[in-house]
This record gives structure tokens, sequence and C-alpha cells, in this order.
């Protein structure tokens, strides 16, 4: 068992060597994670539009469930996908079992929820503001649905970091369909589960750091889209 | 598609909470090429105007575009200005484009077509601008230049000059004028007496979500007998 002290400073060393190991393990993590942002945008950019600005009777049920799936544990992901992936599930002819993409569809199923609702909320907002006027410009359903996706642009990034946030930090649902394999699905938690349960800190600490520079990336990125989305200063009359 | 020459509203009813705040046993719309509505907050003016571009539906009632039932394939042939403009988070040009469009105009002519109505609208300067970016006088005559781009037969304006600057008063008056002049019909809410004289041909008076008298400018300022005329045109308050 490395000090900690030990520990960090290898962890800062495979860091700026960019180790084999390290780079292979954060490109994967990245190639997944924002494979499953792409799959949860196309349903849950949509979804969140149509959520917003539909009359719908069925509109309270569908957010009631929208919300408790956003609190999903995902054990419980990567159980269903497992099952369904398996060789006895229903997708098991596919053979995804312990691949990336396996990993993708766990964490798109995780992160679809929150797209969908935080799209939903975004324009909301917008749809008050427009829907007098879009409706004198007769702009309707899917052309309605895609001009507020386009006007809400920018706040819709915020969502779509959210859920990559949510995608790469996520641990529980990857080791089940993923399988922890070496240089197959080997990703930055479930490495830094791995080999903290190992005692090498060290490729543990590596990733850890890199994690929360990603994570503090995104949130800053959320910041400045945030700023850059409000409106700028008015040309005078 | 017919033009639009005429709007008549029968037997219209609209309830807020509980109160009956339009209640408008008929009004016909067209017989001037420029009609103001005018009266105190609250008369029920700009529900009227709401309901009669069909942008709104009331309670109860029907609304005619000519003799047939007002519908959203003519859309575009009745157009209303609002108060607030809402533009689209996009360059001038790119707003009248998407109004073109969206009215099935294809794709080079709107650009064109926006262009145009740019220029006409003496903002020709800021094509590129972000309309977010201008002024609200600019703002305002964006959302009129979009409105007169789709060449509606009839527009409706909501306080169309509520929040804007004199000169950007005066352009907005200038452009509907050459507008009327070459056959548009305006319906416009109003609160500035001036206004109201230097355009309207004909007047509506509203309190209490009813039209307590529709006449001629000249009748409406000069000869008037109902009580509640007089009495708004003499500076007293509507109760």
């Amino acid at each position: 068992m490395q000090s900690f002290s030990e520990a960090f400073f290898e962890a800062l060393r495979l860091i700026v060597a960019f180790d084999g190991d390290l780079r292979e393990i954060i490109l994967l993590s990245l190639q997944v994670s924002l494979s499953a942002v792409i799959v949860a945008s196309i349903v849950g950019l949509p979804a969140g539009a149509w959520l917003a600005t539909t009359q719908s009777r069925l509109r309270p049920v569908i957010l009631t469930i929208v919300s408790a799936l956003m609190g999903l544990p995902p054990v419980v992901v990567g159980l269903v996908v497992y099952l369904l992936l398996s060789n006895a599930g229903a997708l098991g002819p596919l053979q995804l079992l312990y691949t990336p993409t396996a990993m993708i569809i766990a964490q798109s199923i995780l992160i679809t929820p929150i797209i969908i609702a935080l799209t939903r909320e975004t324009l909301a907002d917008l749809y008050l503001q427009y829907r007098e006027q879009l409706s004198l410009l007769g702009v309707r359903s899917t052309a309605l649905i895609k001009t507020l996706l386009w006007e809400g642009r920018r706040g819709l990034m915020t969502a779509l970091l959210a859920g990559f946030g949510r995608a790469i930090a996520e641990v529980g649902a990857v080791i089940i369909v993923g399988g922890n394999i070496n240089h197959v699905t080997r990703v930055m938690t479930t490495t830094i589960a791995l080999e903290t349960s190992k005692g090498n800190l060290s490729l543990a600490l590596g990733l850890g750091i890199v994690l929360v520079l990603i994570a503090l990336l995104v949130n800053a990125a959320v910041l400045t889209l945030g700023s850059y989305g409000r409106p700028s200063e008015k040309r005078s009359s | 598609m017919s033009t639009v020459s005429s709007i008549t509203g029968e037997r219209l009813k609209i309830e807020r909470s509980g109160r009956l705040v339009l209640d408008i046993p008929q009004v016909q719309l067209g017989q001037f090429k420029s009609t103001a509505i005018v009266g105190p907050n609250g008369a029920g003016k700009s529900l009227l105007v709401k309901s009669l571009s069909a942008l709104l539906v009331p309670d109860s009632g029907v609304i005619k575009w000519n003799s047939t039932p007002a519908d959203n394939n003519r859309r575009s042939r009745v157009g209303l200005l609002l108060q607030r403009p809402v533009l689209l988070n996009r360059s001038a040009l790119k707003n009248l484009t998407y109004a073109l469009r969206a009215a099935g105009v294809d794709r080079q002519q709107a650009g064109e077509q926006a262009r145009m109505a740019l220029e006409t609208a003496g903002l020709g300067a800021v094509v590129d601008v972000s309309a977010q970016r201008l002024s609200g006088g600019e703002q305002q005559r964006l959302a009129l230049a979009r409105a007169l781009a789709l060449k509606p037969d009839m527009l409706f304006l909501d306080e169309a000059t509520a929040n804007v600057d004199p000169a950007s008063t005066q352009a907005i008056e200038e452009q509907l004028k050459r507008a009327v002049n070459d056959g548009l019909t305006i319906v416009f809410v109003s609160h500035d007496m001036g206004q109201v004289k230097r355009m309207a041909d004909e007047v509506i008076l509203m309190h209490q979500g009813q039209i307590v008298e529709q006449s001629s400018r000249v009748d409406f300022f000069e000869h008037t007998v109902n009580p509640i005329t007089r009495a708004w045109l003499a500076g007293e308050i509507l109760l």
C-alpha cells in the first residue's frame, strides 16, 4: 500500500506523461459518455420540447414518470440492461453484453430523463415568451418544436452537459453491463473502483484527478454558456 | 386565398375568474381603412383584438373573416402586432425570412422580400444585427416590418407604440400610412389621442368589456352625444 503522498505524485507523473493505460481508459470513457449523450439527446430533446408545448392530458402523468426516472438507481438500470442483453434476454442474439455499446445503452437510459426534464424546463419558459407570436406566424407542431430547440440552444447545452456529467461519473450500471474488462470496457470510474480495491492508488488517484478536472470543465462550460445566453446590451434608440 | 376585407364578431363573451371581461353583441370592422380602439385599462381592448385576429378563442361567440369563420388557413391574411415585440434570437433579416418561410414563401424569394421589407422600414443598416441587440424602437419597427412583409389584408396593432420613443412612433406611423395607402386595413389600440386623431378614420370606445361607441373620427370627436364618450373626451376617469 502506497502512502497518500507517494500515490499523489505518482498519479501526477502518470497524467503528465499521459501514460498509455491512462490514455486508453480516458478515451474510452469519453467515447462511451459522449455517445450516450448523443443517443439521449436524439430522444430527450424532442421529447422535452414536446412536453414543454403540449396541452395533452397525459402531460402530468408523463412528467411524473420522467421525474421518477431521474432518480433511477444506476445498478437497477445496469441489472435491467444486463437481463435484456444476456443470452437469455430479448436482445441476447445481438451479443452486446460486455461491450462499450452495452455501456452506452445503460448510460443513455440513465441520462435521457435528465435531458428530457431540463429541456422541458428550459423550453417551457421560452414557449411562454414565443407562443403568441409563433401562433400568429402560423408555426405549429414540428416546426414549433424545431424553432424552440434552436432558440433555446444555449440553455439546452446546459442540459446536455448535465447529462454528460452524470454519464461520465456513473459506475454502477457500466460495471454490470461492461464487466470492467481490461482494454475493452474499462472506464475511469470502474478502474478507480478496481485499482483502489487492489491498493494501486496511483492509477486510481490519477484517474480521479482527471475525472474531477472533467467535472470542473463541464461546470465551467455550463456557467459560461449560462451567462453567454443572457441578452447582451441593447443599442440605444 | 380570398382577401379578408371585413371582420365581424357576434355574441362575443370572455370570462375571467367568474367576471365577464368581454361582452360584445356585435362588432364589424373593415368599413374604414383605419380604426382606433380606445378606452381605459381593463376595458377589454386587447381581448377584442386578440379575438378578432383569431389569436384567442372567446368563451362564446363567432368571429367571421368576410362571411366565413376565422381559420388558420388564412392566418397570413390577418396580422397582429403585439405591444411588446417578440423577436427570435437571430438577425433582423433572419427574423423576417423565418416569418416568410413559415407563410410558405420559398427560400430565395423570402430572402429578397425580407431585405426589401427591411429597407422599406428604414432598417437597412441593421440587416445582420441580432434582433435582441436592437433598441426598443428598432425592435418594434422590425416587428412591424415582419407583419407587413406577410402582406396581410388587415393588421391589428395592440398599443404598438406604447413603449417606443417619439422618433420611432413617427417612423411606425409613416410606415403604417404607406401600407394603408397600398390597401391595408388597420385596427389599432391606443391610449394616445393625438395618434388617434392623426391615424384613425373610425373610433371605437370600449368600457368594462363593452363597446360604448363606434363612429367615424369626426362624429366621435365633434358630434358625439354619448355621455360616456363625452366624459372620456373631457378627460374624466371612467369607473
